[in-house]
């Protein structure tokens, strides 16, 4: 059965590839911090299962401190304008047909694969995308007529420009679960949970709202933050407390910490990863150009709280 | 002692250190802060970073994604989007808006996103209609880049919740359940309709407004 494993495999694949292609990058002085931190990457992804939860360690150690040195670079990355635009009049939209070859692979498969017993049905969606990777790069290939190494080199250096930000969500995740392990949501719930008012509904749902907000904001994860927020303040209090009704209360809690991951740094792969692959000379662009959409949608959802939980 | 994870990345990120050593740093220190042995601290570290590894999965499209737009995707879409009269920024997104808020509550989520779509095709098309009227400085063309990713990140967020068996929704009835209380998905899902509404709105508002400062 075809499953994450494979895909793993894959995603390793290229890792490696863009290690070996970045060493050879004359224009980029750093290029051997670009190749360890990608050949880094692609020994998780290849062997991760095989080196143990130590030596996985050490390669999340070895990434932090290749970051934390400013060991990567880019290259002089000069882009040939002239020569897109002619490609572009000569290929046409066909262009669009091949780009979306990898959503329509991803979409058709998740319907389509689970009844054939081939693919894991837990993993449907992210195998599907893979297969759809597999068949549009084939089809680039035979199409487009690249030489061998030019077919990696538009993405090696994208993955260039991203650099040590590529790591920074599975970082994150892991951080996640080194807080859950220490107990640190309960911490801080237990923090929150005696300055609150008693008996005024309306600051209750305050709290609970902005509080998903903040927390989000903090763990960079509203699913970390429901939780813990919620056995503080909305089940005590609100459910229990003032008779609220759950599906609403939690509903409109959760969306409330959707609000606060539009603000974080915390939550890289939404707020910095597109920051850097757009190339934005603010790391805090997306940020920032989100907090405005963000706000007013709290505030709506504590109001829809208020105004739907309780009648 | 416990939250000194959480004030070596307030610090961390002040600073503006690198977000990679401030993250890592933040486990460790959290970890020993825990009482685990160091070695220990670490092969946490590493087994989550393992298991998580399907966040990273989605590198795997930039092959793909980085040799169509050496042989012309970005000037593709540049050249449709200004063959259009009626284009604009805002108007351009507030489509790819619904388009990606009407799917993600299909539970289509993973069909479209930073990497696949924004790069490659939105922001690049978001540029051309703005150019069709004059020239972008260097400032507007970041904003209007900005507002493209924000552009997917709220559609997405504000719709996902409304189908059914998305991972939060489950999150939520799981946490109900625990606690002797039984909901069904859609009983929560219904819920997440007014926002995803509001949502529109509200970042329907700003897009409209952001064409007017372009102007």
């Amino acid at each position: 059965m075809i499953g994450l494993p494979a895909l793993y495999a894959l995603t390793g694949a290229m890792f490696a590839a863009f290690a070996i292609l970045g060493l050879r990058d004359r224009s980029n002085p750093k290029r051997i911090g670009n190749a360890a931190f990608w050949g880094m990457m692609a020994l998780s992804f290849l062997a991760g299962d095989l080196i143990g939860d130590l030596g996985n360690g050490l390669i999340v150690i070895a990434l932090a401190m290749l970051a934390g040195a400013g060991a990567l670079g880019r290259g002089a990355h000069a882009v040939d304008i002239a020569a897109q635009q002619s490609f572009a009049a000569r290929y046409g939209n066909w262009l669009f047909a091949a780009a979306l070859i990898v959503p329509a692979v991803a979409l058709i498969g998740t319907f389509a694969l689970p009844g054939t017993g081939l693919v894991d049905p837990k993993q449907v969606t992210l195998v599907s995308l893979g297969l759809g990777v597999v068949i549009a790069f084939a089809v680039c290939i035979v199409w487009l007529r690249p030489n061998p190494l030019e077919s990696l080199e538009g993405g090696r250096s994208m993955i260039d420009s991203v650099g040590w930000a590529a790591a920074l969500p599975q970082a994150l995740a892991a951080l996640g679960a080194v807080f859950a392990l220490a107990g640190v949501g309960s911490v801080v719930g237990g923090l929150i949970a005696p300055m609150l008012p008693h008996g005024v509904r309306l600051a209750a749902v305050v709290a609970y709202t902005v509080g998903m907000a903040g927390f989000t904001m903090v763990l960079g994860n509203a699913f970390a933050a429901f939780p813990v927020m919620t056995a503080a303040i909305g089940l005590p209090i609100l459910i229990n407390g003032l008779g609220g009704n759950p599906a609403p209360i939690c509903a409109l809690g959760m969306l409330s910490g959707f609000c606060g991951t539009l603000m974080t740094p915390m939550a890289a792969n939404y707020n910095i990863v597109p920051a850097t692959l757009l190339e934005l000379d603010d790391r805090y662009g997306v940020i920032k150009a989100q907090i405005m959409t963000a706000l007013p949608i709290l505030a709506v959802n504590t109001a829809l709280m208020d105004w739907l939980a309780f009648r | 002692m416990i939250l000194i994870g959480i004030v070596v990345i307030v610090i961390g990120f002040a600073l503006r250190l690198n977000p990679l050593a401030v993250v890592v740093a933040a486990g460790l220190a959290t970890g020993v802060a825990a009482g685990l042995s160091p070695l220990a601290v670490v092969a946490t570290l590493g087994k989550a970073f393992n298991t998580n590894r399907y966040v990273s999965v989605i590198w795997v499209v930039l092959p793909v994604i980085g040799l169509l737009e050496r042989r012309g995707l970005q000037e593709r879409a540049r050249v449709l989007i200004a063959g259009i009269g009626a284009a604009t920024p805002g108007r351009l997104l507030t489509v790819y808006f619904v388009f990606r808020q009407i799917t993600a509550a299909l539970g289509l989520i993973a069909i479209a996103g930073q990497a696949q779509t924004i790069r490659p095709l939105v922001a690049p098309m978001a540029e051309a209609a703005a150019e069709r009227r004059r020239p972008l400085t260097r400032a507007n063309r970041q904003r209007l880049r900005a507002m493209a990713a924000a552009t997917d990140n709220v559609s997405v967020f504000f719709g996902e919740d409304i189908f059914l068996a998305v991972a939060s929704i489950l999150l939520i009835k799981g946490f109900l359940e625990v606690n002797g209380i039984v909901v069904s998905p859609f009983g929560l899902s219904v819920w997440a309709m007014p926002t995803a509404v509001a949502a529109l709105l509200v970042h329907g508002f700003r897009l409209w407004r952001l064409d007017r400062s372009l102007k």
